[in-house]
């Protein structure tokens, strides 16, 4: 597998190419997807934007190993996903994903930390290591006194640190965040943009879907979709210089 | 994991206690009805082979036949057409251990201020043989007490007890109307006949004595039934067609004519009763699994229901790397808990009923451990059976939907 990426793109986590996605309907087949191609490296940190129905959630999913592509490649850290049954999809969303969503998506009835934990449940990790990595995290995001608290006792600008800190429980490579910062005020949303830009420095990959620019220009790199194709795809201006981001 | 699984189970249950507790009573009901009603007809079955028991195995009952005098035809056994010789004969056959023949009817019995009326037996020695029927205290009348038809009784308890008390009645002598008779030992108790008498309210004389000096006969030598034991279950069928041909020899019955005896399988009778409790227990037992298969139902809906309250979480669940079969365990030993918790109260409930059926009504309750633990797997089984086609369900969600789920 790594062959077919091992010369130009050795460090690439994401690669895809040719991407179609079509959605059956009624009507027949409605593409989403229209041959998208795009490579992420190891330490990006990539803002995919456009407006509703571009594709970018489409996109995200498929990235994210929850949905299939229709047609054309896509190799996550080496591996040709396409090839990997539902067991092994899953490994991948436990080990090398971690997923941050608008909603936060904790789990109601469980504490802070047991929230937290949870992905390590799924990958065999004992229970007391699993609550030592849960309260490490917890307290990497500022949270370290909420352990034993429910979600609902907290913020909303909380909860999605906590949401952060369960992505990043089994050091995934890559994290994943759909709009994570809808739910929030402008001020929540600029720290919780600053703990990327953090992870982002201690080298993990990241890649944000978001419609509002000034989230994105915290991003090293700007995608933006349109109807299914990629149609601009550049270092963010006033950021750093373009030849720093760009690898290779 | 399977104990990260099980708090997980344990969680979801605290989270809708009511709901919970509902759908374990399905199961409790169902479980504590199966073990109740198993408890009762295995306490029916237990009562029927004490019964059967009780009464002696492989045994026939030949019956004088019936007296027709002028159109009146008398019962069974009022005929004299056996006589003692017959019993003999019987005896010889192939495949017969012993045999007895019985002249018995009810009297007075007297000790000192105390009268009962109780039943009377005559007969011989063999008798006792015949019945598997031990003395707790004393001997057995003999053959020279048989001849020379001695004034001696063997008592059975309830007997005993209605005469003498506390008393020991070896030894001691009591009246049937001027006649004294010395008691030479107490019978051991056998409880109720299959009909429902006391076999122990009997006193038991030698045949002679019955003959001459207590109820007299028609005949020298005559009986009203023979007790037969064949010797083993197998040959009963052949003793019994050797019995009817020897009988209809000995009495010169010609052929299409009428026997005037009567032949009656004692073992055949007792099978049936036996057959009939265990008929009896099965149904029972039927009838209450159909409460545990409600439970079973009650326990699918619940679990479907909490499916889809729980979509959403089951779309995180997978996002972060839950498989399929993780899915499935959770919500699987989530109905596994909840049908073995109901199981067990369902135990303890059932168990208590058939203790108090026991000592409201003195019915025999038997609680086997097989019982329990057939009602016990059945349980589990029911929740693996009705908790998973809930938890495939959940397994096979699409996440991006479910995470979509509102």
């Amino acid at each position: 597998m790594s062959a077919a990426t091992a010369s130009a793109d050795a460090a690439a986590v994401i690669e895809v190419a040719g991407l179609d996605k079509a959605y059956d309907t009624p009507m027949g087949p409605f593409p989403v997807l229209k041959g998208v191609s795009l490579a992420i490296h190891a330490g990006e940190f990539v803002a995919i934007m456009g407006p509703s129905g571009s594709g970018k959630s489409t996109f995200m999913n498929i990235l994210g190993c929850l949905d299939r592509p229709s047609g054309g490649d896509y190799i996550l850290d080496g591996k040709h996903v396409s090839a990997l049954d539902k067991d092994q999809t899953a490994l991948l969303r436990n080990r090398t994903i971690g997923f941050v969503f608008q909603g936060f998506n904790l789990l109601p009835r469980m504490s802070l930390e047991d929230n937290v934990a949870l992905p390590l449940v799924y990958c065999g990790v004992d229970k007391e290591e699993r609550r030592q990595r849960a309260r490490e995290l917890l307290a990497k995001v500022g949270l370290g006194q909420y352990a034993k608290s429910l979600p609902n006792r907290i913020s909303g600008g909380q909860q999605q640190r906590v949401a952060i800190a369960r992505a990043l429980v089994n050091r995934p490579r890559l994290i994943l965040a759909d709009e994570p910062t809808g739910n929030l005020d402008s001020h929540t949303s600029e720290e919780i943009m600053a703990l990327f830009e953090e992870l982002n420095r201690e080298g993990i990959t990241i890649v944000l879907v978001t419609h509002e620019p000034d989230i994105a220009q915290h991003a090293k790199r700007q995608v933006r979709f349109l109807d299914g194709r990629i149609v601009h795809d550049a270092p963010t201006h006033h950021d750093l210089p373009a030849g720093e981001v760009q690898p290779c | 994991m399977l104990t990260a699984m099980l708090g997980e189970a344990w969680r979801a249950m605290g989270a809708n206690r009511l709901r919970t507790f509902l759908t374990m009573l399905g199961m409790v009901i169902g479980v504590g009805a199966v073990v109740l009603m198993l408890a009762i007809g295995q306490g029916a079955q237990y009562a029927v082979a004490q019964s059967i028991n009780s009464m002696g195995s492989n045994l026939f009952i030949v019956l004088s036949g019936f007296t027709n005098a002028g159109g009146v035809r008398s019962g069974s056994g009022n005929a004299p057409t056996l006589t003692v010789t017959d019993a003999e004969a019987i005896t010889e056959l192939d495949g017969v251990e012993t045999a007895a023949p019985v002249h018995q009817g009810s009297a007075q019995l007297v000790y000192g201020s105390s009268n009962w009326n109780s039943y009377v037996i005559g007969t011989t020695p063999a008798y006792l043989d015949v019945r598997s029927w031990a003395l707790v205290d004393g001997s057995p009348f003999t053959d020279s007490d048989l001849r020379a038809s001695t004034r001696v009784a063997l008592i059975g308890k309830t007997a005993a007890q209605n005469l003498f008390g506390a008393e020991n009645p070896t030894g001691k002598t009591l009246r049937i109307g001027q006649a004294p008779f010395l008691i030479l030992g107490v019978l051991a108790p056998k409880g109720q006949s299959l009909d429902g008498r006391d076999q122990d309210d009997v006193l038991i004389v030698p045949l002679t004595t019955a003959q001459r000096k207590l109820f007299g006969t028609p005949f020298q030598g005559s009986v009203r039934a023979i007790m037969v034991k064949a010797a083993a279950p197998e040959v009963m069928p052949a003793v019994e067609n050797s019995m009817n041909a020897l009988l209809r020899q000995r009495h010169r019955i010609r052929p299409g004519q009428d026997d005037d005896f009567n032949v009656r399988n004692l073992t055949a009778v007792a099978d049936s009763a036996a057959e009939t409790t265990r008929i009896m227990s099965l149904l029972l037992g039927a009838i209450a699994s159909v409460s545990l298969l409600v439970g079973g139902i009650g326990i699918m809906n619940i679990m479907l229901v909490s499916v889809t309250e729980r979509t959403r979480e089951i779309g995180i669940r997978m996002a972060i790397g839950a498989r399929e079969k993780d899915i499935l365990t959770q919500f699987l030993l989530e109905a596994i808990v909840i049908s073995i918790a109901g199981c067990l109260i369902g135990l303890l409930l059932g168990i208590g009923g058939a203790v108090l059926t026991n000592l409201l009504t003195g019915t025999a309750v038997i609680i086997s451990g097989s019982s329990v633990i057939v009602a016990f797997s059945v349980a589990a089984g029911v929740g693996i059976f009705f908790g998973y086609y809930p938890a495939r369900k959940a397994a096979r969600l699409d996440p991006i939907e479910a995470l979509r789920y509102q």
